[in-house]
C-alpha cells in the first residue's frame, strides 16, 4: 500500500501538467445494506476503496467496523473483509487514518468523497470497490468503474450495480 | 487412488532402496494464515497421509518444529500434542508481521542384505555406523534433508522470517506467501543449498477436495534460475512439494534426498 501511495504520488507529480480534478469534483456513492432474513444477523463489516483496472489498491475511502469494542476486539474480524484486508487494510493504521465508521443497520446510505480527499489520485481509469462481510454470513464484492478526473457525461450516467445478497443497490456518480 | 497406490507399490518393488514413507505426504495445516487484530493464535495440525490435510493415517512428529517471528526470534509451538492420526499445536502471533512455522529434519535410511534377508533401518546419521551389522552386503544409504513449512501473517506482512536458510531444498519467496490470491500469478525461486535449483518438478495440490469428483493439481518445472511461476486456479489451501535426489550427502557414499513441502493459502477474490 505504501508503495502504491508512493507510486500514485509519483504519477501525480509526473503528470502535473495535466489539469487536476476541479475543487468541486467528487465521488457520490449510494449503497444499500440489505435486510436479510437469517437466524443470526450481525451488521456487516464494509470497506470502500479505489482500485486500478489490474485490481491493485490505490486508496481506502471508508471502513465500517466495530471500532469501539472493548480491547479493540472488533479488529480481529477485519480480516474477513478478505480482499480489502490483503490489498490495503493490513497496511493502514485505522486508528489514525480517520477512515473508520461504525457498522450500519440495513438501509440506504449516501457517501460523498471530495476532490480534496482524492487529490493524490492520478488521472486514469479506476474501480470503486465495495466489499461487505457479515459474521456467520457471507461476503460479497462489487466494483463500479469511473474515470478520474470525472467528466460531465459520466456524472449524468452513474454506474448502477446490485449485489446478489450481502449488498443491495450500489451506485456511483463521479461528478466534475 | 487405487491406481496411485498400485503405482507406488510397483515403484517400491522396483526400487528396493527407495524410502518406504514416500507413498504418503507430510503436511502442516494452519486453520488460517492471514489475521487482523492486536495479537493472534493459529491452530495448526500436522499429519502424514495420502490426501493433504486429511488426518486419516499417522501424525507428523513435532520434533524439530520451530516458529520464527517477524523479529527473527524463535518461539516454541504452544500446547503441542500428538494423537493417533495427527499432531496439533497453537502458533502464537504476539506482534504484527509474518511468521514461519517449519519442521526441518535430517535423517538417514539404509537397506542392506544379511544373508538372504533384506533389512531396512532408519535413524540419525550419527547412529548409522553402529546400526549396520558386520557382514551386511548391498548396503544402500540415503541421507534425507526435509523442510516442511507454512506461513502466517498478523497485520502487515514482512520478510524477516522468510530468509532462506541456505540448507537443503527451499523456496525463496519472490511473491510473499501471505499475498496469494485466486487468479493472480505468484513466483518463487527453488533453492538447493542456497543456489537456484533448475529443472525440478514442483507439485501444487489443492487440499480439501474430498467432496469433489476431481482434484486440482499443477506441476511446474523450475526454470534455469530456479524460478517457479504459477497462476492460482482457485482459492484454498495448497500443498506444495519438490524433491531432489543427488549425491551431495554428508555421509560418505550415501545418496541424498532433499525435499521441500510448503502449505500456502490462496485467498479468494
Amino acid at each position: 500500500m505504501s508503495s502504491n501511495r508512493v507510486l500514485a504520488s509519483a504519477l501525480a507529480l509526473g503528470v502535473s501538467a495535466i489539469p487536476a480534478a476541479g475543487q468541486a469534483a467528487q465521488l457520490a456513492v449510494s449503497l444499500e445494506v440489505p435486510q436479510l432474513s437469517v437466524a443470526e444477523y450481525h451488521r456487516p463489516y464494509v470497506a470502500i476503496w479505489i482500485e486500478r483496472p489490474d485490481q491493485s489498491a490505490v486508496k481506502t475511502l471508508a471502513v465500517w467496523w466495530e471500532k469501539d469494542k472493548r480491547n479493540n476486539e472488533g479488529a480481529k474480524y477485519l480480516d474477513e473483509l478478505r480482499q480489502w484486508w490483503r490489498k490495503s487494510g493490513r497496511s493502514l493504521d485505522l486508528k489514525a487514518d480517520g477512515l473508520s465508521g461504525p457498522t450500519r443497520a440495513p438501509g440506504k446510505y449516501q457517501l460523498t468523497f471530495s476532490g480534496a480527499q482524492l487529490a493524490d489520485l492520478a488521472p486514469g481509469t479506476y474501480n470503486l470497490v465495495v466489499e461487505a462481510s457479515r459474521e456467520t454470513g457471507g461476503r460479497e464484492v462489487v466494483r463500479a468503474p469511473f474515470v478520474w478526473p470525472p467528466k460531465a457525461a459520466q456524472a449524468a450516467k452513474p454506474a448502477a450495480l446490485k449485489g446478489a445478497r450481502e449488498l443491495g443497490a450500489v451506485t456511483l456518480a463521479a461528478k466534475p | 487412488m487405487l491406481a496411485a497406490r498400485a503405482a507406488v507399490l510397483a515403484l517400491g518393488l522396483a526400487l528396493a532402496a527407495a524410502p518406504a514413507a514416500q507413498a504418503h505426504r507430510a503436511w502442516l495445516k494452519p486453520q488460517t494464515t492471514i489475521l487482523s487484530g492486536e495479537q493472534g493464535f493459529v491452530a495448526v495440525d500436522a499429519g502424514i497421509s495420502d490426501v493433504p490435510f486429511l488426518a486419516d493415517h499417522q501424525p507428523m512428529r513435532l520434533d524439530g518444529l520451530t516458529i520464527v517471528g517477524p523479529d527473527g526470534v524463535e518461539r516454541a509451538p504452544q500446547n503441542p500434542a500428538t494423537g493417533k492420526l495427527r499432531s496439533t499445536f497453537d502458533a502464537a502471533l504476539p506482534k504484527p508481521g509474518t511468521y514461519r512455522v517449519a519442521a526441518v529434519t535430517q535423517g538417514a535410511m539404509a537397506s542392506y542384505k544379511l544373508g538372504e534377508e533384506t533389512k531396512r533401518w532408519r535413524g540419525s546419521a550419527a547412529e548409522l555406523a553402529s546400526a549396520i551389522p558386520a557382514g551386511a552386503t548391498e548396503v544402500k544409504v540415503t541421507e534425507s534433508v526435509r523442510r516442511i513449512e507454512t506461513f502466517m501473517t498478523l497485520g502487515a506482512p514482512n520478510a524477516t522470517a522468510l530468509k532462506p536458510s541456505g540448507k537443503g531444498l527451499e523456496f525463496e519467496f519472490i511473491t510473499h506467501p501471505s499475498d496469494l490470491a485466486a487468479g493472480a500469478p505468484a513466483q518463487f525461486r527453488l533453492l538447493l543449498d542456497g543456489k537456484p535449483a533448475a529443472g525440478v518438478d514442483v507439485d501444487f495440490v489443492l487440499g480439501e477436495t474430498r467432496y469433489r469428483a476431481t482434484g486440482v493439481e499443477r506441476t511446474v518445472k523450475s526454470a534455469a534460475d530456479g524460478r517457479v511461476k504459477i497462476t492460482w486456479p482457485e482459492a484454498g489451501m495448497y500443498w506444495v512439494e519438490a524433491i531432489v535426489r543427488d549425491d551431495q550427502a554428508s555421509i560418505p557414499g550415501a545418496q541424498r534426498s532433499a525435499s521441500y513441502v510448503a502449505t500456502l493459502e490462496v485467498q479468494p477474490n
